[in-house]
Order: C-alpha cells, then sequence, then structure tokens
C-alpha cells in the first residue's frame, strides 16, 4: 500500500499506465478508514476491493471510531464504512451540520444492541427471554461485589446506552459494571461460558459472539424515541428509558469532497448492500474459523459478483 | 522542619523498639499519627457531616468554582488547527510540513524493510527493487552484533531475528522495527540537542525540567487527539507520540553525562584550543559516550513499550497484532505477538549495551585488499545481495515460506480455560479475601476524604517532608485536581495505585533481596521480571479478566505484574552496593544472618529501597491509564474515555491531574531518600 513517494517518476508512470485501465476521475488513492472490530475490516476491505476492481486506487487507514471524524471533516480521510446509529450518531450528526462530511446512506446491515444471556441460564432462570423474568432471578446473576443485586456487565462506558437510567426506571435488582474495552466484554463471556457460570451483558450485533455462544437477547419493553425522551411514556410514569434499547441502521459516511474527485467511486459507496447475516457469516469465519480477512471477501466476491458489479455500472 | 525530621530517625537500631514508643509521644511522630487519625475521622463521617450540615461543597467541589479549563484547552487546539496562520502559510501547513518530513525517511525504510520499492500508485505501481530478504536482515543484524561485541551476541541476535521469522511474525516486527529506526534516531537527536542546551544553560534547565516531569508523567492517551488533529491519521503521528514518550530520559542523562565530564579533560580540550562547538564534538560526547548510551538504551526501550499504544493511532506492526488477536481472543496469537516485542526488546537491548560498552577494535592491516580488511561485512554483503535478488524471482528468500512457520495454536487457550474452569473457586476465594480485607477499606477510606482537607493534608505531609515550597506545590496540584471536577477519580486512582504498590513492594522486595544475595536467583528473578516489563501488558490483561472478571481486581493484578520490576531491581541494588567491610563488621561482632539482613543490610539499602519505591509508584500510574481498557472508574478511564470521544480538552485536563498525582508522588519520595541518606552519611 505504502509506496514510497518518488515523486516525479510514480506521476509519470501513473499518468502512462492510467490510459490502460478502466477509466477513473483520479488515480490519487481513496482513504479507508478501519477500526478494530472484525465486522468493521470486512466491510472496508470489500468495498475497498470492489473499488480496485473499478480502478481506484486505495489505501486503508487505521483510525480510532470516533476520533475519525476530526480526519474525515478535513479530508485527511476519506470514506468510514461503518458508523453505527446506535453508538455513534451523534459523532455522525455534528460532522454531517459542519458540511464537510456527508452521509453515503446505510449499509443494509441493522445493528442489535442488548442485554444477552448464554442459552443454559434459561433454564436456572424461567420465563426468560422476558426481562421482568430476569428481574426474578437477579440474585442467581450476584458476585462478591455486586451482592445482594445481580451483576450486569455492560458495555465501555463510551458507548452509553443508558444502561444504569434502565435499571432505576425499571426497578432492577442489578447492578451495572462497566467493561473497559470490548475486548474485556468477551473474554469474561468467554470464562463464564466455560465454566457455565450465570452472566448477563451487553452483546452486539452483527458480531462473531452470538454465532459462537449460544444464547439469547434478553426482551424489554420495545424502544420508543419517546420512552426516551418522556418519563410518562411507558411502564414506569415518572422515568425516561423504561423500554429496550434502540435498534437502528449502519452508516456509511464520506468526506465532502469524494463526490467532486471520484464520483464514479462515491456512486458504488452510496450503493453498497449487504445484509446482517452475510455479514455475521464472514465475521463468524474470521474470527472462528482462522479464515484471513482478504480469503474471506474473496470468496464473497466470486460468489456475488453480478452483486458488486452492479455497485459499480 | 527537616532537622526534626533527622531527629527522629536517628534512633540507633538497637533501641529502636523503646524510641519507637517514646518517639510516638513526641513530636514528629505525633505529627503522622495526628494527620492520620483527622483524616481517617473526616474520612469516615465526612458524609454525615455534609447532611448535618447540609453542606454539599464539604465532599463535592463547587461546580460553579470549577476551571473550566477543558473548554478553553480544546478551543485552542481547534484554533491551532483550523484558524492559526502566519499569512503565507497556517500552523497546520507547518505541521503537516514536519509529518511529511518523518514520513518520507519512514517510507524509505519501510520499503527497503518490507515493501519493496515502487513506482507508480496503487494498482498501477510497478516494483522496481524489492525488499531485503528475510535472510539478508538476520545477516545483517548478525554481523552488527558481530561488531558490537563477539559471537556470542550474534547468536543471540540472530536468534531472536529468526524466531520473528519462525513464528510468522516477520512482516509485522519489520513495520514494528522501520518505525523504531526512525523515532529512536529522532528521539536520540533531539535529546542530545536539548540536553547540551540544558548544560550550556542553567536557565534552560530549569525551564525544561517541568517539560521533562510532564512528558514523563502525561498519560500517552492524553495527547494523542491533538497529535492527531495537527499531525494527521497514520504511522507518522504515532511516531511523534513515540518520540514525546521516548525522549525525556535521553534529555536528562545527556545534561548529566556532561556535567559529570572531569573538568581536567576540558581544561586538557580547551589548552589545545578547541573552540565550543569543537570542544563538544571532539571532547565533552566522545568523553561522555558510554553514559549517552544508557540514554540510548532507554530511548529503545521506551520506543518499544509504546509499541502497542502507538497501533492504536495507527502505527500497525506487532501492537496491531496483539490487539486484533485478544479482540477475537486468539489469546495465543496475543501471547505469540507479544513475546516477538520481547524479543526484539531483547535484541535491540543487547546491541545497544554492547555499544555503550567501550572497547578498542584492532585496526585492519591497510595492505590486505578490502574485502579481507573487513571479511564479515563483505560476506554481509554478499548475502544481502544474492538473497535480495533471489527475492525477485523465488517468493521464499523475499518473505519467510508461511508453511514453514510453527505456532503454539491454542496451547495457551487451552491452559487458561484449563484453570478457568478447575481453580477458579480457589481463584475466586482470593479474590474475595483481599477485596474484603484489603481494596475496600483501602477505598473507603480514600473515597471519604473530603477535597478541602485532602488539598490540606497533601500540603502538610509533603510540607512536612521536603519543605515548605514543595508543600505548597503539592497543594496547588490537589487544589486544581479538586476544581477540575477530577477529586473523586483521582480518590480513586490514588487507592489502587497505594494498593498496587504495597502489594507489589511486599512481594518485590523480598525478591530483590533473594537477587541481591545469590546470584543464580538474580539471574531467574531478572530474566522474568525483564519480560514481565517489555511484554505489553494488553497480553496478560485479557486472561487476566477471564479469571478474575471486570473490576478493579483485575486492574490491581496487571499493575501489580508491571510495577514489581523497580521494587525487584532497586533491592537488590541496594542490598549489593553495601559496602562490604560494613558486613564484615557485622559479622565480626556476631550478628547471625538474620540479624545481619534486619540490622545491618536493610537499614543501609533504605536509600535505595525508597528510589525502588518511587519508580514503583511511577510505573503504577502510567499501568493504571492501561488498565481503563479493563474498566477501572479512575483517572486513567477519564483520560481513555476523552480519547475515544476525541475530547481534546478533558484528556490534557485528565492526563494533567495524572502527571501532578505523579509529580507529588515523585518529589516527596525523593525528599524521603534525601534525608535518609543524609542520615546514612552516605552521599
Amino acid at each position: 500500500m505504502t509506496s514510497p513517494k518518488l515523486l516525479t517518476a510514480g506521476l509519470i508512470a501513473a499518468v502512462s499506465a492510467s490510459g490502460a485501465m478502466a477509466q477513473v476521475e483520479s488515480l490519487d488513492p481513496i482513504k479507508l478508514t478501519t477500526h478494530d472490530w472484525t465486522g468493521q475490516i470486512i466491510t472496508t476491505t470489500l468495498m475497498g476491493e470492489v473499488l480496485e476492481e473499478a480502478g481506484y486506487n486505495i489505501e486503508y487507514v487505521q483510525a480510532d471510531y470516533i476520533a475519525q471524524f476530526a480526519g474525515l471533516k478535513t479530508g485527511d480521510l476519506h470514506v468510514a464504512m461503518e458508523i453505527w446509529e446506535t453508538t455513534g450518531k451523534e459523532a455522525m450528526d455534528e460532522a454531517i451540520a459542519t458540511g464537510t462530511v456527508v452521509s453515503m446512506g446505510p449499509t443494509g446491515m441493522k445493528a442489535i444492541e442488548e442485554w444477552w444471556y448464554p442459552a443454559y441460564m434459561a433454564e436456572r432462570c424461567p420465563g426468560l427471554p422476558d426481562w421482568q423474568a430476569l428481574n426474578d432471578c437477579a440474585s442467581e446473576f450476584a458476585t462478591a461485589e455486586t451482592a445482594p443485586m445481580g451483576r450486569y456487565l455492560g458495555g465501555p462506558v463510551t458507548w452509553g446506552g443508558f444502561d444504569e437510567e434502565r435499571v432505576e426506571a425499571l426497578e432492577m435488582d442489578f447492578e451495572v459494571v462497566h467493561a473497559g474495552t470490548d475486548a474485556a466484554l468477551f473474554a469474561e463471556l468467554e470464562a463464564a461460558y466455560q465454566r457455565q457460570d450465570p452472566i448477563v451483558l451487553w452483546i452486539y450485533s452483527p458480531h462473531w459472539a452470538p454465532a459462537k455462544y449460544d444464547g439469547a437477547f434478553v426482551e424489554f419493553p420495545p424502544y420508543s424515541a419517546e420512552c426516551y425522551a418522556d418519563p410518562s411514556v411507558g411502564i414506569n410514569p415518572d422515568a425516561a428509558y423504561d423500554c429496550g434499547k434502540p435498534r437502528g441502521d449502519i452508516f456509511k459516511v464520506a468526506w465532502a469532497g469524494v463526490a467532486d474527485k471520484w464520483p464514479g467511486a462515491a456512486q458504488a459507496i452510496e450503493a453498497f448492500d449487504i445484509s446482517s447475516d452475510e455479514m455475521g457469516a464472514m465475521v463468524g469465519e474470521v474470527d472462528l474459523d482462522g479464515k484471513s480477512v482478504e480469503q474471506v471477501v474473496e470468496e464473497w466476491m466470486a460468489a456475488n459478483e453480478a452483486k458488486w458489479k452492479s455497485w459499480i455500472q | 522542619m527537616s532537622q526534626q525530621d533527622h531527629a527522629a530517625g536517628t534512633a540507633p537500631p538497637d533501641r529502636a523498639v523503646q524510641a519507637w514508643i517514646s518517639g510516638l509521644l513526641s513530636g514528629p511522630r505525633l505529627f503522622w499519627i495526628g494527620l492520620f487519625v483527622v483524616t481517617w475521622a473526616l474520612s469516615t463521617w465526612s458524609f454525615a457531616l455534609y447532611k448535618a450540615l447540609d453542606a454539599r461543597w464539604i465532599i463535592r467541589f463547587p461546580s460553579a468554582y470549577e476551571l473550566g479549563l477543558e473548554d478553553w484547552i480544546s478551543s485552542f487546539v481547534s484554533w491551532l488547527s483550523d484558524d492559526l496562520s502566519f499569512g503565507l502559510f497556517t500552523f497546520r501547513d507547518v505541521t503537516r510540513f514536519l509529518s511529511a518530513l518523518i514520513e518520507w525517511p519512514y517510507d524509505i525504510v519501510r520499503s527497503l524493510l518490507i515493501d519493496g520499492f515502487a513506482v507508480g500508485q496503487g494498482q498501477q505501481a510497478v516494483e522496481i527493487l524489492p525488499p531485503l530478504s528475510w535472510l539478508a536482515i538476520i545477516a545483517i543484524v548478525v554481523a552488527i552484533a558481530r561488531y558490537a561485541k563477539d559471537w556470542t551476541l550474534a547468536a543471540l541476535a540472530g536468534g531472536c531475528f529468526a524466531y520473528l521469522a519462525i513464528f510468522g511474525q516477520w512482516e509485522s516486527a519489520m513495520v514494528t522495527l522501520a518505525s523504531v529506526l526512525i523515532a529512536v534516531p529522532i528521539g536520540v537527536a533531539g535529546g542530545l540537542a536539548l540536553g547540551i542546551l540544558a548544560y550550556r544553560s542553567a536557565a534552560f534547565e530549569g525551564a525544561i525540567r517541568p517539560v521533562l516531569d510532564l512528558m514523563q508523567t502525561v498519560p500517552v492517551f492524553a495527547y494523542l487527539v491533538p497529535i492527531l488533529v495537527l499531525f494527521g491519521f497514520g504511522p507518522v503521528s504515532a511516531l511523534i507520540a513515540t518520540v514525546i514518550y521516548a525522549m525525556p530520559p535521553m534529555v536528562r542523562i545527556t545534561t548529566v553525562a556532561l556535567q559529570s565530564v572531569p573538568e581536567e579533560v576540558i581544561e586538557a580540550g580547551r589548552m589545545v584550543g578547541c573552540r565550543r562547538g569543537q570542544l563538544m564534538r571532539k571532547v565533552l560526547i566522545p568523553t561522555a559516550m558510554p553514559s549517552l548510551m544508557v540514554g540510548v538504551n532507554q530511548v529503545i526501550m521506551l520506543t518499544l513499550n509504546m509499541v502497542i499504544i502507538a497501533s492504536m493511532i495507527g502505527a500497525g506492526g506487532l501492537g496491531f497484532d496483539v490487539l486484533s488477536a485478544l479482540r477475537r481472543l486468539d489469546i495465543g496469537g496475543g501471547i505469540e505477538a507479544g513475546v516477538a516485542i520481547v524479543v526484539m526488546a531483547i535484541a535491540l537491548d543487547r546491541l545497544s549495551q554492547a555499544f555503550a560498552e567501550q572497547r578498542l577494535r584492532p585496526r585492519p592491516d591497510p595492505s590486505l585488499p578490502i574485502y579481507r580488511r573487513y571479511p564479515i561485512a563483505t560476506v554481509t554483503l554478499a548475502i544481502v545481495v544474492a538473497t535480495t535478488l533471489a527475492g525477485l524471482s523465488v517468493s521464499g528468500f523475499r518473505a519467510y515460506p508461511a508453511s514453514m512457520t510453527i505456532t503454539t495454536g491454542t496451547i495457551w487457550a487451552s491452559g487458561i480455560e484449563w484453570i478457568n474452569v478447575n481453580l477458579f473457586d480457589a481463584i475466586d476465594a482470593v479474590k474475595t479475601f483481599l477485596l474484603t480485607w484489603l481494596l475496600l477499606p483501602v477505598r473507603q477510606f480514600f473515597n471519604g476524604i473530603p477535597w478541602a482537607w485532602g488539598v490540606i493534608v497533601t500540603g502538610l505531609a509533603a510540607g512536612r517532608v521536603g519543605g515548605w515550597t514543595l508543600g505548597l506545590m503539592a497543594a496547588a496540584m490537589m487544589l486544581f485536581i479538586a476544581a477540575s471536577g477530577l477529586w473523586a477519580k483521582a480518590m480513586t486512582t490514588i487507592y489502587l495505585t497505594s494498593v498496587s504498590v504495597f502489594l507489589a513492594s511486599l512481594i518485590g522486595i523480598p525478591l530483590g533481596i533473594w537477587a541481591g544475595q545469590n546470584a543464580r536467583a538474580n539471574k531467574v528473578i531478572g530474566a522474568i521480571i525483564d519480560t514481565l516489563q517489555t511484554l505489553p501488558s494488553f497480553v496478560y490483561l485479557i486472561p487476566v479478566v477471564m479469571l478474575f472478571r471486570v473490576g478493579d481486581f483485575s486492574a490491581l493484578i496487571a499493575v501489580v505484574l508491571y510495577a514489581l520490576a523497580p521494587a525487584v531491581r532497586y533491592a537488590a541494588l541496594g542490598i549489593r552496593t553495601i559496602d562490604p567491610e560494613l558486613i564484615e563488621a557485622g559479622k565480626v561482632t556476631g550478628c547471625t544472618p538474620r540479624q545481619l539482613l534486619w540490622r545491618v543490610k536493610l537499614p543501609l539499602a533504605a536509600p535505595s529501597l525508597l528510589l525502588g519505591l518511587n519508580q514503583t509508584i511511577m510505573l503504577a500510574l502510567s499501568m493504571l491509564v492501561i488498565t481503563a481498557l479493563v474498566g477501572t472508574r479512575d483517572l486513567g478511564q477519564e483520560v481513555y474515555i476523552a480519547l475515544t470521544k476525541a475530547d481534546v480538552g478533558q484528556g490534557i485536563v485528565a492526563g494533567l491531574s495524572v502527571a501532578f498525582l505523579a509529580i507529588i508522588a515523585d518529589r516527596v519520595v525523593n525528599a524521603l531518600a534525601r534525608s535518609s541518606r543524609e542520615r546514612l552519611g552516605l552521599k
């Protein structure tokens, strides 16, 4: 990816070579950001491979999920393939409001984030996945630090999620403990699963965890915007957040200049569309079966040629 | 004040108990006991006090008076990056020019080591020169090691690099090596330049010292975001962050090394007519070279310490492999990549140490043809050219063949699973015991301290130990923390630090004493703590979380493992450097080995033990920022949250708070060490 910048020589070679390639507007590399979770790397690699098929040059840049917006605004970075409505909405809306970042539409994947328990807990706690049943056996989930309250392992504080508020509003006998990273979150799940110990924690999908471990999401009263905003809506007339978490789209965003500089690429990015199930399967192949991201993407492209070719028409 | 302090300590060891009892009731002891009792009482009843007086300001700093420095810093940085202009060019142009300046050599080194040279962009690129073959790189490392010392070192360094190839870490390791090869020279050159300036001008030395303190104590996470904004996304920002972190020891060592060049040497230089610049280049620097190489060694080690954090902002390489392996819970993969960092650190550490020892090298006979004068260099060159050219056609020369790599596979994961399933109950019992009897009471004590009293008590204690200027400075720093609305988080930080420092000393000092008295123990213990210090903590954080769950306890274990090293090292050093005549004197007067240890060796090693304590505290504080990744709720978490939210101001204010705690601890412990040295009549 990083060829040295032997500038003039490169320019000449690029200009002479471009005649042979498919017509693209600019040979400058389009910078796609990659983060630290597999699904996002797959999505990005897939987009990158498709754009390369169309003749564009691609560069992958590692960047932090939220910190990347600083780069997208200035044009240091060009495309971010996964901004989850559930976790990145504020940052995305703020960036779009500046006019320097534009949304490239949904990816087609649906984000689910919710309390989740392994299947073996269903026997010890009859009535699951209903949240009231979960609350009735809260003591099953207690540990030395939280007893007599049950222990709910939430995501990193930065994910938000209003779990403390939810526990309060639904009068649940749980204490929220935050993992610092999602690696820590899944490490605990793995350990508890090995011992068949009680655990209830924050899981999101698409991710390999719901594929690897047998279990289910807890069913809370369904989310509505009013439930979060208006205390009087929902079970508890005096508190907001007395419902489950929102589910939402996963968006693509880009630096506003992309559409001017690489109009064809911008179209392809907007057309990109893949389902949660397809993505879940690919994530599993990488994280559980140990295949490389490139290999999995290649296989998907071989099997879905008509689909991705339509993006770069 | 310090006079009384001496009085407290001069009680001869044989009457220690009597002195302790009578001292308890007299001046100095009474001061400390009184301070503790008042603090404890206020901590226990602060909440009741607030309720009784209806004065919430007792437990919370009134928000109306908070500094609000965060917003100010954030807007300052965005002004720097967006608006500041010098007419022809903007501030951002300057920073971007700097990053281009660093990126250029970095790209060349990277191309040389792994990517190969090409012209053109992306798919149109045409390779004109392949990267150095892995065999060539190993040959070069072996030749350098042979030149630096001997064939033993050459075998060690070659073996380390062969490990990287055989365990399939070659490509990532070369990416990491490329950043080391760029960051270290910049760090060394920058450190040397600043160190020389500090040597020449006392005013500059005074001005730069607090800056160096901050560079070493403000957690890296705190300044990552501004660096990203100013220098762009990618490996260059990671390099710059690494240099900031790794440079300070070089500055300090340079200044000290130059200052300790004997006056006669400088005189001699003047007499032969050296001008200022010549004196520096021809006399001072060569004389100080062995000490300077220690600084270079430090820069290399700190650069490797930064590998993981740098990979979070785009440095790639081994650090990224560790992170992504552990995100998939591939514990074996994480350990292999982590050990690769250790192995590389060992190779570079031994190499730079070998260069630090000055040795005479025989001059080759000039009448011989050049290839016979430098036989090793010639053979190496031949290997480099042959294997690299062979890489053009045979891919096995170019990159180590994937089919020949080995891996520990699932051994580690299965091991952890076995422990988890079979030993969890025992582990849980130990954990619950420590939680109930140590962690929770200490946490309650610190968290209960009302901020106002906390500021006063820190000032009083620091003032008592190190004089009123130190006391005032400490109080001002604590007030800054309180006024930034971070009091509760700072107290959590202090609680975690003090418990981990206590445990690390409890384990580390006896180990160090043992290592100081027994050469074989020293070897084994030394190897273990070296590994613990260079192995990225993330590698063991995840297994620790699996066994101890998310929470303070997991963080504590990681911190203790990391901060153990200085406690061991300084204890061993303290024991080893005791004047043998004093030990002999002890033996002659009929001390048993036990009495010898307690009455002679330990009191004499006290200054060293205190320095070890100082370093243990520093490492514990720096590690707490990493343990935010498993979910502590302290200042480290605050810094980490700011990073993920890209909130510049919040990060810097929380980072400064961590730095202030570190600086207070450093000054207080140093003052203690100084007075204990004076008491013992040591220098």
